[in-house]
């Protein structure tokens, strides 16, 4: 790859200054001219008849300017992925957070007051709120006209002979793993504001990670309420968090429109944190039967799970998270017979959606818990076992993945040397040693019909260039990756480099911030245009100096014969003879990259991805016997990521990611009890805080992926993805009990301890 | 109803008609347009509101705008040099890639800055404890701590 000058540095995001001086822009500082308030009444229950809403007192409330309910949605509007869910709701509630009424008024606590003097009268429905009951025969059900509570989504995949494989098979360990809601807290609530000019073309200012996605998705709306070929523009503002929670449109969004043009006038909604816990959608829970084989030598034989999972009241993609869990539960290891089915079940909880990692936290917390206890019952070391099973280049799983770079048996080696394993594990003395591995997809992800990302490259008269890209800054630092992989294609200074990133009316298209696909599918996309309008440039230049192109270098905005450095012209130079030249032109290039990956077919094969991203992290636990308490003494995390463009960017990524799963394992959980939420603020609900963060080493091994742009994959989900496995087998290895149910508390510990004692397992 | 406080903001003489019942974050973002501190939950839990009042940090969500009479309050906006240099606290933020969303980091500075300014080589036990109202999903933290530690460090 030669002299690398930017790629590979650990260069600091480009966005920092304007976020440590206050200067970066969210949806909350955002106002636009005669703007107004838009607040959400939400359902007082679970489950009910709504009989008689009475809006005249919020209405002759001074400064309200529209009230909207259920009755106001044109042509019986529905969004979501299976187009269940009005944005206001009429006839019935079906959860706590459904939308009943809205208001727009000229500020938001008057906004806020006129929501109180909103009268509705309800007639209490018995709920469902337990998954296994609402797929009982007889169950009530929860949208009538479906006749049956279970999603009809065929989550299926079966590889070889499980049957047979069982039979065969010298060891078998079964059982069931469950895991908990948990919900993204993105510091920066949800938000938008909606404004149509004279025309109703609408304008929406955002805080999504699918721009190209939701602006469809509100030209649809648009269509619906009546207003045909109309344009839709999505401005994002600084996004304050995502981890998945922007990955669709919701009907804050739909109620923002429907005000707005009720209204005349721009409407903003902006969560409340309180809004922000109950109305936004969390990871799934989910209950988990697992059982997997090996031979007497450990090498596994077959995998199989059964899995169900809480859709809550309405269907967003998250319904599709079974398609992701595959890539763990098909791939992860070597495992030459699969059996896997997921059933989505409707209940009057809240619905799911997308939460970094879309579904592999919950499946590898099964499965990686589970191969602890089928290596015991082997006399395997746990370290052994995944050593033998490893997934190694070149490999084709059963999903039909093809591995390209693989470095899962390096990262298992970091974890075990870091954590000085041989030394630390099997001692069962209140210290304890676990690990867990894992697959994700690092080349992108065809989850869409496209997976591509535009770019747009133009170089001004002084030579700085302008990088207009379909992607999306959500934090993780897409602005800084990008700019690099121009730098350095031009040879310039990233500070020469200036993204243009969040304008639908600007920048190209792009599937979204999801699938850990940015660095990747946008980096290939920058790539690609950096070398189009490089070769322009060259062109150009060559002509002025009298040499071919293929003589030249480009270095530091200066262009020169390889041969006789004296032999220059400097890149302002270039592009302003292009520009004053009678018949001249402009120096733009586009590259569209969509990736050679494939959309997975019926039976659930394909190669979804281009690359796949690995990991190993590693844990010493110290459990207080006492108390229950688990104490991380140590963390390693090592990632495969092909190669670092940024290691500094990259550890924030696994750090981040890393907290974000001990989260998980340790102490996150929505209490959602009978359909209402009982712990929806920060002081409640324990999101980790700085005290709370144990000594996390990020390890980062590099493989080279020929794919990657400068061979890189991605890297912002899988640092969350073993965290809670790894814990758990952590705590086995110190006390000998194994927590099925995620999080690991202090009392289920406690009480595992004492089940112990009584000599039950 | 409205009443006048005067205080001081950004080390300038701040004259201002307040509603006693608002919050001093009220004021800083809803009437001065201020948008550097952010408000992130409103009930003094997640520390994104912090300022420095006096010296110390606090979280300007609960504060009540009448107590800020005679006061000194530093934002977000008056920690760089007005020729836009970044404050070494800052500087620091960005060096060590302790920003991801941002959502956080003008509380996080702020609690940070309150400490360092009383104390040029606080222990990472006092850097923690700075940061412990202030709540980051992105990072996990460490490379926050470590630029505060960078600057602990070479003061």
């Amino acid at each position: 790859m030669g002299d690398l000058k930017v790629i590979g540095k650990r260069i600091p995001k480009k966005d920092a200054p304007l976020k440590t001086t206050g200067a970066a822009v969210y949806i909350q500082d955002m106002k636009v001219p005669g703007m107004l308030y838009g607040r959400i009444l939400y359902s007082k229950y679970p489950h009910a008849k709504i009989v008689k809403i009475d809006t005249s007192k919020a209405e002759a409330l001074p400064g309200v300017k529209v009230v909207l309910t259920g009755a106001d949605v044109p042509n019986n509007f529905k969004f979501g992925f299976i187009k269940d869910n009005p944005p206001l709701k009429t006839g019935k509630v079906l959860s706590t957070r459904d939308e009943v009424a809205a208001v727009a008024a000229i500020s938001p606590e008057i906004a806020e007051e006129a929501l109180d003097l909103i009268n509705i009268e309800y007639e209490e429905l018995p709920g469902i709120f337990d998954p296994l009951e609402a797929m009982k025969e007889g169950a009530a059900m929860v949208h009538e006209e479906f006749k049956s509570n279970v999603l009809k989504m065929p989550w299926k995949f079966v590889a070889g002979d499980v049957e047979a494989a069982k039979k065969a098979s010298a060891f078998i360990a079964e059982d069931t793993f469950s895991t908990q809601w948990v919900t993204h807290c993105c510091l920066g609530t949800s938000g938008c504001i909606a404004s149509l000019d004279i025309n109703n073309n609408l304008t929406m200012y955002s805080n999504t990670q699918i721009p190209s996605l939701a602006q469809n998705d509100f030209l649809e709306a648009l269509k619906v309420f009546g207003f045909k070929n109309k344009r839709v523009r999505v401005i994002q503002c600084v996004i304050g968090g995502g981890f998945g929670s922007k990955l669709d449109t919701y009907a804050y969004e739909y109620i923002a429109i429907l005000l707005a043009l009720k209204a005349r006038k721009p409407v903003k909604i902006v969560f409340s944190r309180e809004d922000e816990f109950l109305a936004t959608s969390p990871r799934q829970c989910t209950i988990t039967k697992i059982s997997q084989g090996c031979d007497k030598d450990g090498r596994l034989t077959f995998r199989e799970m059964e899995m169900i999972l809480d859709n809550g009241a309405y269907t967003s993609w998250g319904a599709t998270t079974p398609s992701v869990m595959m890539v763990p539960i098909s791939s992860l290891y070597k495992v030459p017979n699969i059996f896997y089915r997921a059933k989505c079940v409707y209940t009057n909880n809240t619905y799911s959606q997308a939460f970094r990692g879309y579904g592999n936290p919950q499946a590898t917390f099964a499965i990686e818990s589970n191969l602890d206890q089928l290596a015991e019952k082997a006399g395997i070391d746990p370290l052994e076992i995944r050593r033998i099973n490893a997934n190694e280049p070149g490999e084709v799983t059963p999903q039909n993945f093809k591995i390209t770079s693989c470095g899962m048996k390096e990262c298992i080696d970091e974890v075990v040397n870091r954590l000085d394993w041989k030394n630390k594990s099997g001692k069962h003395n209140g210290r304890g040693v676990g690990m867990a591995s894992l697959i994700h997809v690092g080349g992108a992800a065809r989850v869409y019909k496209s997976d591509g990302c535009g770019t747009i490259i133009k170089v001004d008269d002084n030579g700085k260039v302008d990088v207009i890209t379909g992607s999306s800054e959500i934090g993780q630092g897409s602005e800084t990756i990008i700019s690099q992989i121009v730098a350095e294609v031009l040879g310039m200074s990233i500070d020469d480099i200036n993204v243009i990133n969040n304008d639908t009316d600007v920048c190209p298209w792009d599937v979204g911030a999801h699938a850990s696909r940015t660095t990747f599918v946008a980096g290939n996309s920058a790539l690609g245009a950096a070398q189009k309008i490089k070769t322009q440039i060259m062109e150009i230049a060559a002509k002025n100096l009298g040499e071919s192109p293929e003589a030249l270098e480009m270095k530091d905005g200066i262009i020169f014969s390889v041969k006789d450095k004296e032999k220059n012209i400097s890149l302002g130079k270039v592009l302003r003879k292009v520009h004053y030249t009678l018949g001249g032109r402009m120096l733009v290039a586009e590259h569209f990259y969509d990736p050679p990956n494939e959309n997975f077919d019926q039976n659930f094969k394909g190669n979804l991805s281009v690359a796949y991203a690995y990991g190993a992290h590693g844990v010493e636990v110290e459990v207080d016997k006492e108390t229950g308490q688990v104490k991380i003494l140590n963390y390693i995390a090592a990632h495969d990521v092909g190669k670092a463009l940024n290691p500094m960017l990259l550890e924030g990524q696994i750090y981040g990611g890393g907290l974000m799963g001990i989260g998980y394992a340790l102490g996150e959980k929505m209490i959602w009890d009978k359909g209402y939420l009982k712990n929806g603020t920060f002081l409640d609900y324990k999101m980790p805080t700085v005290q709370d963060a144990p000594p996390v080493q990020a390890v980062i091994v590099e493989t080279d992926e020929q794919a990657g742009p400068f061979g890189a994959k991605g890297i912002g989900e899988p640092g969350l993805v073993p965290t809670a496995p790894a814990i758990a087998n952590a705590i086995y290895d110190a006390v000998g009990v194994r927590i099925k149910d995620l999080p690991i508390t202090p009392e289920k510990v406690l009480a595992a301890l004492k089940e112990k004692e009584k000599g039950n397992p | 109803m409205k009443k006048e406080i005067t205080f001081t903001l950004n080390k300038e003489k701040t004259i201002m008609e307040v509603d006693p019942q608002w919050t001093l974050l009220h004021l800083l973002r809803e009437v001065l347009e201020m948008t550097g501190t952010k408000e992130g939950c409103g009930y003094g839990e997640c520390g994104a509101c912090t300022v420095i009042i006096d010296g110390e940090a606090v979280n300007s969500c609960l504060y009540p705008v009448m107590e800020v009479e005679g006061r000194s309050v530093m934002t977000i906006e008056g920690v760089a040099l007005k020729d836009g240099s970044l404050d070494p606290i800052q500087q620091a933020f960005v060096d060590e890639g302790a920003v991801q969303c941002g959502f956080c980091i003008p509380g996080m500075i702020m609690s940070s800055k309150a400490l360092l300014d009383k104390k040029d080589k606080p222990t990472e036990e006092e850097i923690k404890e700075s940061i412990e109202g202030n709540l980051c999903r992105c990072t996990g933290y460490v490379k926050i701590v470590d630029a505060i530690k960078s600057v602990a460090g070479g003061r």
